[in-house]
This record gives structure tokens, sequence and C-alpha cells, in this order.
């Protein structure tokens, strides 16, 4: 869910983009991050560990802990939090610790 | 109890900060309700009447309330949103309280509003008499209101409705 | 291999200063910034700073690194943001940095790291749920990006980052459910906790997290009650249904390049956890790598600018730079910081440099 209005902030939300989550088509704005546009979608899981598969996802949203890990573009290990939305993006949950591609 | 313990600071904290009741009897005055040392002092800087002077940024603010003359300009530049004026000549049966307000909706001039004092609690109505957003305030609404008289030194916080 | 007279890791409040103060003496300096977005810190802050006018008091924190960024446009300096630092080669004195997804090499005369901190994480049954952030990101989602990070909201700290949280979650429409502390006081500035309370918000002290509770995401959290001596008390479990639990309980110092750097490291419970020794000018045990800001030890924004101001000064004087005023901003510096840290409120920090103040490291 988007803050509608702000008394100290306003958001500029100027251009939307479309994204997709998981084959689903989503919308996001240009200059925000992944995460945030997974989190105005209602989508707050965004791996499953490796060993037990627990629900993992944003924490520190700043790149430093890891946490927020997802497979984008067919690249895993993503930090979502501190990777900017790009126009067309193909975002999944990943599972475990991903698949690094040669 | 005390601030540090509750988040509320005692009677005997405010009394250090409380204008004289022969001051509060001439006209709007400021209560800057800051009790501890730490490094702030934009409301030294605020003031033009020299009524509030922090020698030391850490020092706790020290308030000439005769020097005061309400004019408000302090309440919207303090960062911790701790600084009032009190107008108890306002009428016989209401005082003026002027408090910081940053969150939205804002309420509207003629408006009726909870009063809230420093718990939060409900006590009692008051009525939106002016709400000054001006650029120099920086997004720290300052909202005048009539209150009971009795409520001068409870009322520090409204709930719009509706 | 790129050279260059100065290199300041980090965007924040201290590397921007940093930055500024050391091109101004006449340095040519690099900023490297992880974010696309340069303030570290800064660009969520969305209340009125503290400290006096010469640390931005009553400024937004939000505005101020326009502010800055604008005084160092004047300046020779280089920024590169969305720039991500990776290691620190002692050996040579050279940093990787990766940039547009190539890797590059820097190796600067100078070094002032200003990498900042990060939230400390709390031990309790799934604490990894979805729906528990740290303090700090709540407040990225919601003041940075526009976001509404849950309905309901729980505040684990009452130090000034859980106590001013508290009040942003509610400017942006979130009903903050209560603050609880573990220990018997309130830590935070207490202006900071009678605004919170005056808008109804409850904080318990003696108070923590027992477990928290959801399939995908946070749907509850269990508190407990604690003695003084932070000792659970059996039978004062409380559910509390919240799809949001903030973590407000400290930072730690982001240190890894001075780790790599060969930096002499010490660790100081008052500052955080583990620092690099600095002499008073901010230089480390390593001649030519200086620290700056909540990599140092963890303090408000305030100090953080005059540590960097102070640290970029230094390293410009170093290399023979002064534009004529290094002696009077120098003083300046000095003297902003100690009356920043000399109320009764820096108690802990002052004890803490005690225990990683080196004598003067002569270049």
């Amino acid at each position: 869910m988007r803050i509608a209005s702000h008394p100290v902030v306003q958001f500029s939300r100027d251009k939307k983009i479309k994204f997709y989550f998981e084959g689903k088509e989503l919308e996001g704005y240009e200059g925000e991050t992944i995460a945030a546009a997974l989190h105005s979608a209602g989508i707050k899981d965004y791996h499953y560990s490796p060993r037990l598969n627990r629900p993992r996802g944003f924490f520190c949203a700043i790149g430093n802990c890891s946490s927020c890990l997802m497979e984008v573009d067919g690249v895993s290990n993503v930090r979502v939090c501190t990777e900017k939305l790009i126009e067309g993006m193909k975002v999944q949950r990943q599972q475990g610790k991903g698949i690094l591609k040669p | 109890m005390t601030l540090i313990k509750t988040g509320v600071p005692s009677r005997n904290e405010l009394m250090t900060v409380t204008p004289s009741r022969e001051r509060l009897e001439k006209g709007p005055v400021v209560i800057v309700e800051c009790f501890q040392e730490i490094p702030c002092n934009p409301c030294e800087t605020a003031c033009k009447q020299g009524a509030i002077v922090v020698p030391n940024m850490n020092d706790i603010p020290r308030v000439d309330h005769e020097l005061c003359n309400g004019c408000s300009l302090c309440i919207s530049k303090c960062p911790g949103l701790a600084v009032f004026v009190v107008d108890e000549t306002y009428s016989s049966s209401e005082a003026l309280v002027k408090i910081p307000y940053e969150l939205l909706p804002l309420p509207q001039e003629g408006d009726t509003v909870t009063a809230l004092d420093r718990e939060g609690e409900a006590i009692g109505e008051a009525r939106v008499l002016k709400v000054q957003d001006r650029k120099q305030q920086d997004r720290t609404a300052v909202i005048s209101l009539a209150v009971a008289k009795d409520f001068s030194m409870k009322v520090r916080n409204i709930k719009t409705r509706g | 291999m790129k050279k260059r007279e100065i290199a300041v890791i980090g965007g924040g409040p201290a590397g921007l200063m940093a930055a500024l103060y050391a091109s101004r003496m006449g340095a040519a300096v690099t900023l490297l910034e992880r974010h696309y977005n340069p303030g570290g810190q800064l660009v969520k802050q969305t209340h009125k700073f503290f400290g006096s006018q010469k640390q931005y008091a009553a400024t937004r924190g939000i505005d101020i690194p326009q502010n800055l960024l604008k005084e160092i446009e004047q300046q020779e300096v280089e920024i590169l943001l969305d720039t991500n630092v990776l290691g620190y080669y002692p050996d040579d004195g050279v940093i990787g940095y990766e940039k547009d997804e190539k890797f590059h090499t820097l190796k600067p005369d100078r070094l002032i790291v200003a990498t900042g901190a990060t939230e400390n994480v709390l031990p309790f049954t799934n604490n990894d749920l979805p729906g528990i952030y740290g303090a700090g990101a709540v407040q990225t989602l919601m003041n940075e990006y526009g976001i509404v990070p849950g309905k309901k909201a729980l505040m684990v700290g009452a130090g000034n980052i859980g106590l001013i949280i508290s009040y942003q979650l509610m400017q942006a429409g979130v009903e903050v459910e209560g603050i609880i502390v573990r220990g018997p006081i309130i830590r935070g500035y207490g202006v900071h906790a009678a605004k919170v309370r005056r808008m109804g918000v409850p904080i318990n002290t003696c108070c923590t997290v027992k477990s928290a509770h959801g399939s995908t995401c946070l749907e509850k959290v269990t508190t407990i009650n604690l003695t003084e001596n932070r000792e659970t008390i059996p039978g004062t479990e409380r559910e509390i249904h919240v799809d949001l639990l903030c973590i407000a309980t400290g930072l730690s110092p982001l240190t890894e390049l001075l780790w790599q750097a060969g930096c002499q490291m010490e660790y100081v419970a008052e500052l955080g956890g583990h620092v690099s020794l600095r002499d008073k000018n901010m230089r480390t045990s390593q001649e030519s790598i200086f620290v700056a800001g909540d990599a140092s030890g963890i303090e408000e924004a305030s100090m953080a600018m005059v540590e960097g101001m102070l640290a970029g000064l230094c390293a410009a004087k170093d290399l023979g730079y002064d534009d004529g005023r290094f002696k009077e901003l120098y003083n300046d510096a000095i003297m902003q910081l100690s009356e920043l840290r000399s109320g009764s409120d820096s108690e802990k920090v002052r004890k803490g440099l005690k225990e990683c103040t080196l004598k003067e490291v002569t270049s």
C-alpha cells in the first residue's frame, strides 16, 4: 500500500512501470527499488531458506543483511532492497541459495 | 514516575518550567517542556526577545517568562516539538493553547477536536481557532486551541474528528 | 588503475562533509556511494535535527543532503553513485569497487571510511519472519519510497530511533500498538518519548519479545515482562496482533574495510561494537586511513557531520592542502565535537572514546 499524503514528504511518483512477479504483471514507479514495488503489492515473503524452507523477506533495507535475496531476470541472490526496478523485470521468489550461472 | 521512566513529565518536572500564576494572568507565554541536557539550542536561536537562553548547548533551556511576549516563533523550531504557548487571558472561561502539529489531516479553523493530555487521554473538547502552516515553519503547523481554562496546563495534543 | 588524492567511502552525513571540506582545502576527491541516492541515513530522516545551527539544527534531515551536494558541486569532487566498494587490498593500498557491473580499482593517497552502521537483530523465536524489520528499514520504506509498511506495528526499543520511528509510523498512517523496552528506563530523548505518549502510544519498560507468529508473514507477537535484572517473568506473556514488528535495539558500526586494511580494532560496547582505534584527528592506526561517522562509533548525525569535516580537513592537510582557513576550521570542528559531547547525555560515548583514542598518529 502506498502513502497517499504525508505531512512532510512529497513522493515523486512520475512514471509507472510494469514488471512481472512469478508471471503476474504488477506496477511500480521509476526510481524505486524492487522491494518497494513488491511491498506496495502486499508481497513480503521473498525467498525460502535452504534447509528449513522458512519464509524470508526484507530486514535492513540498505543491502547489508542478505535477507531479501530474490531471483531477478534469471539472476539469483539479487538484493531487491537496493536494486532499482526496471521496466519489464521478471522477479521470482528464490528457493534456497539459488543457482549461480556461469 | 518521571519522564525517563514513562515518557510523561512528572508534576515536579512540570513545575520547573511552568510560569508563575502572576505571569500567566498577564497574557500569552511560552512553556518549554524540555527537561534533559541534550545538545540542542534552536529555541534560543528562534527567540527574538532573548527570553530563551541556552548558554552551553547541552544546558536545559532557561526561560525568562517576563521577557517572553508569547510571539510563538519558537514553537515550530523545536525539533522535539516540546514548546507550547498558553494564554490564560483569552476569555473568562477559556484559555488559548498553541501546540505544534505534524499530522494529516490538519484541522480547519472552527473545527471541534478532541483535546488530549500528555498521556494521549481524551480530556474534553477544544475549538480550533487558528492553523498556521507558513513556509518558515517548515511543515510544523502551529494550532491555536480554545480549551476550558482548567485544562490549560493539561492539553498538549489533539485528535481530529472525521 | 585509477589514482586519486582522496577517496571517501560512504555518501552519508560524515562522507559528504569529508568530501566537502577536503575539496575546499584544494584536494582532488572521489566519493563512492553504494546507493543511487546520496545522503546515507539522511534521506529518510524526516524529523528536524537537534544540535546547533552549525550542525543544521531545526533542519529536516531529508533536506540536508541537497544542501551539502549543492556546496559540493561547487568543488571538484567526483561523485560515484550506485558504486559498491568491495574490498581494500592493504599490500597495495588499493580499493576495489563495482560500478555498472564492472570491477574497477582505485589507489588513493588518503582514504576516509565513512561507511555508517547496520541495525542489530534481536534473538527470539521466529525472528526471521517477513514483517519483522529493522526500524530504520521501516523508515526507508515509508519516507524514501512512500510505502506503508504494515497496518499495525509494535516497536522494540526506546532509544531515539525507536521513538522517532514510532512517531513517523503514525505520520504515515500506521497504528502503533506500543513501544517495548528491555530495561527500566527510556534511553532516547525525553521530548521524543513525550511526543509519542501524547499521541496515545504506551511505552512499556521491562518488557521484551518472546516469540513471533505467522505462516508466511508476521501475524502476532508474544511479549514477556522482565525483572530489572533482565530475567523473564513467567506468566506475564501477552499476545499482540500486529503485522509489523520494528526492531530498534541498536546499531553496529560497519567496519569491514577497516579490518581488511589492517587497522587496529577494539571492541567498545559504548560505541556499538568493534571500532578502529583513532586519534583526535580521526586518523586510524594506518597512517593513510581516516574514519568518520557511525563507522567510528554510534552517535547522532550532528557528530557524524563534524567528524567528517575533521577527517576531510586533516586528510587534505596531510597532502599539503590548505586554503588558508585550515587552522580556523580545524579548531572549530574540535570545539564543536567537544561541545556536542559535553552533556550528561554523552557520558557513555565519552567513556567509549577513552578506550579507542590513540595519541596523535603523525603522517
